[in-house]
């Protein structure tokens, strides 16, 4: 028994979750408050899975499954490798820590019952996964368009606006996965396979065709929207702003970010490096959309009143990070990335956990009607938020210093070849200011005014005074089940900060594709 | 050139129906304009896989006696490829056929629910309401 489930180890998450997509509305059927503990259960074994996955791989590296013992190429084979494990990882993890989150404010937040939405997060956490460990193209076509129906439900399941955002998603969704599925056409008419392997075997000796061409054209563009790269943006603010807490939070760092992985596979996996930087410098295109979308989130964050869409808008700023990682195509700025998929998973489920916070006990998250008086009442949220503020910011201890910094690496290394990459360095440097600008504007709201003082001409009667003082200290922090997923995610960002080299040496060291310099 | 375009006119066809479908989604104001645009798109894509596996004179991709015989003999590689149609295309596109009715059923769940909270499916009158809801709020 355990020998068949660690031989099977690649597939169990997809198939798990898959099973418990179905078997979340049946046992809640009668009973609505079944659900939430049987996606618990489901969650927790696929973080045992993911990381028994991580150690086999460091252990034994890249493990191929081939489904139902069918020989690639013609065959769909499931490939674990190092990049693959760390992905699954990252997304199960912050999924259960959002899920355990999740108990009380689901109920709150959505106007209908809540098992479909469980089965849907379900479903959802099998399409990300599968699109992670597959490895052919159009199964991965499958998994991202399972992945996007259960997401348009996640967000269309929130207040009112929310069906709206979810139909403009659909759209753009649907325009991205077709154009996905158009590319792999071209692919396979010019190669005649799909197995990601087997074509990057095949592309050199035909690299020059049209056909080869227009097929990288349509999967950038299609995992451009998907990813929220800048001008191709459009649908993510509404639909982060107006989903339920919980949707969101666990949309924000996973769906975008298994996006850009797709981007990463396909570029460097399939088409390979030179042909992407030499052949057809597709990658400086991403480099300099992604400065674009840096500058232009950041800037846009300032702006917004609503703390979810500033958030939503320093998405787009921070999947710029990553876009720019990957068109940098070295190895210092592909680690930056890759280990940028973490940190920020991890501070932006743990910013958008405070938001839900913040709505369980306030009933809003608007930035201008937070008082100073929540840094009393909520004093551990205000720290998580705090700490991951400051990492966004990229502060050192913190986690979102160091993919910054390797970036940086990567943008001075590629500054030695070709000098227009300075200004990617100054993005970055820019960037950062611009992210203290939008965070410490909350910071200074809390924190900032001295707590119930009046102003000084107001001299009554000083017994009444302290009074109001001792009922505004009245703390009114939320409960336990949704207090220690959002501070184990701000200890979190401090712990993934000291740890980082063993991070990059351990696992992210050994994706480096192969003719990368 | 002329050949280019004459020989590759199913492409053409299948290209006008996708800017035609693309044209939809973006331009039309009206929901449901917009799903028949993207069902149309979609279909374009699935006309395109189908077409590219068209072979004049081939049949379906069952394996004639004779040719299977040579299999027997050990002259693995002696079935003519050029006889049968590809079949790989077709089974690809009917899983496709299904994603993309799945995706329209989840948009019309959609267009009624956004119907029944704002009366209207014309989305500049929709926008315009949420943003004055937006408003309402932050005030």
């Amino acid at each position: 028994m355990i020998t068949i489930l660690t031989k099977n180890s690649p597939v169990l998450i997809p198939l798990l979750f898959l099973a418990f997509g179905l078997i979340i509305p049946l046992v809640a059927w009668k009973r609505n408050n079944w659900a939430w503990p049987a996606m618990m259960l489901a969650s927790l074994t696929s973080v045992a899975i993911a990381v028994f996955n991580v150690f086999k791989v460091m252990e034994k590296g890249p493990v191929h499954y081939y489904m139902g013992n069918w020989m690639p190429p013609i065959g769909i084979e499931y490939v674990l490798d190092h990049l693959s494990a760390f992905v699954m990882l990252v997304i199960n993890l912050i999924a259960f820590l959002v899920l355990m989150h999740a108990k009380k404010i689901v109920p709150l937040e959505l106007t209908r019952r809540e098992p479909p939405y469980y089965a849907a997060i379900s479903l959802l956490l099998c399409g990300l996964n599968g699109i992670v460990i597959t490895g052919d193209l159009f199964n991965l076509y499958v998994f991202l368009e399972i992945s996007s129906l259960s997401l348009y439900g996640l967000i269309a399941s929130g207040e009112k606006k929310s069906p709206v955002a979810a139909f403009r998603y659909l759209i753009m969704g649907t325009i991205a996965a077709s154009f996905y599925l158009l590319g792999v056409g071209f692919l396979y008419i010019t190669t005649g396979s799909l197995n990601m392997a087997d074509v990057k075997a095949i592309l050199p000796s035909i690299a020059g065709q049209p056909t080869v061409l227009i097929a990288l054209a349509l999967m950038v563009l299609g995992m451009g929207i998907k990813m929220a790269l800048f001008p191709l943006h459009g649908w993510l603010p509404d639909a982060y702003t107006y989903a339920p807490s919980t949707s969101s939070a666990i949309i924000a760092p996973t769906a975008a970010k298994v996006a850009a992985y797709v981007l990463l596979r396909v570029l460097f996996f399939v088409f390979g490096v030179s042909f992407v930087t030499k052949t057809v410098p597709i990658t400086n295109v991403i480099m300099w959309l992604a400065a674009i979308g840096i500058i232009y989130g950041s800037i846009m964050a300032i702006a917004q009143k609503e703390l979810k869409r500033m958030l939503a808008y320093s998405s787009v700023a921070q999947v710029g990070y990553i876009g720019l990682g990957i068109g940098l195509a070295n190895p210092w700025g592909l680690i930056g990335a890759v280990l940028h998929v973490l940190n920020h998973a991890f501070m932006k489920a743990c910013l958008f956990l405070v938001a839900g916070n913040f709505r369980f006990k306030l009933g809003h998250s608007n930035i201008f009607k937070l008082e100073d008086s929540i840094r009393k009442k909520m004093p551990w949220t205000m720290a998580a938020f705090t700490a991951a503020a400051l990492s966004m910011v990229g502060l050192p201890p913190l986690a979102g210093f160091f993919s910054k910094w390797y970036l940086a690496l990567g943008t001075i290394k590629s500054a030695s070849t070709n000098w227009t990459s300075w200004i990617f360095l100054v993005v970055i440097l820019v960037s950062s200011l611009l992210n203290a600008v939008y965070f410490f504007r909350v910071l200074e709201k809390v924190y900032m005014k001295p707590m119930g003082k009046k102003p000084k001409d107001v001299h009554e009667s000083h017994e009444k005074h302290e009074k109001e003082e001792t009922i505004e200290i009245k703390s009114n922090e939320v409960g336990a089940s949704m207090l220690i997923p959002t501070l184990i995610m701000a200890i979190g960002l401090i712990v993934i900060g000291l740890l980082n080299a063993i991070i990059v040496k351990g696992i992210i060291a050994f994706i480096i594709p192969a003719g990368m310099k | 050139m002329l050949d280019f375009i004459l020989g590759h006119y199913a492409y053409w066809f299948t290209f006008a129906l996708l800017v035609i479908g693309l044209y939809a989604m973006m331009m039309k104001k009206n929901l449901v304009k917009k799903l028949i645009g993207m069902t149309i798109f979609q279909v374009s894509i699935i006309i395109f896989y189908i077409s590219s596996s068209v072979k004049w004179g081939g049949t379906v991709p069952i394996i004639e006696p004779g040719d299977m015989e040579k299999v027997h003999h050990g002259m693995a590689g002696a079935v003519e490829a050029a006889k049968y149609i590809n079949p790989l295309p077709h089974t690809l596109m009917l899983t496709a056929i299904v994603v993309g009715v799945a995706t329209t059923g989840v948009a019309f769940a959609l267009v009624i629910s956004i119907y029944k909270r704002y009366k209207t499916l014309n989305e500049t009158e929709l926008l315009k309401r949420m943003k004055k809801e937006d408003d309402n709020d932050s005030d």
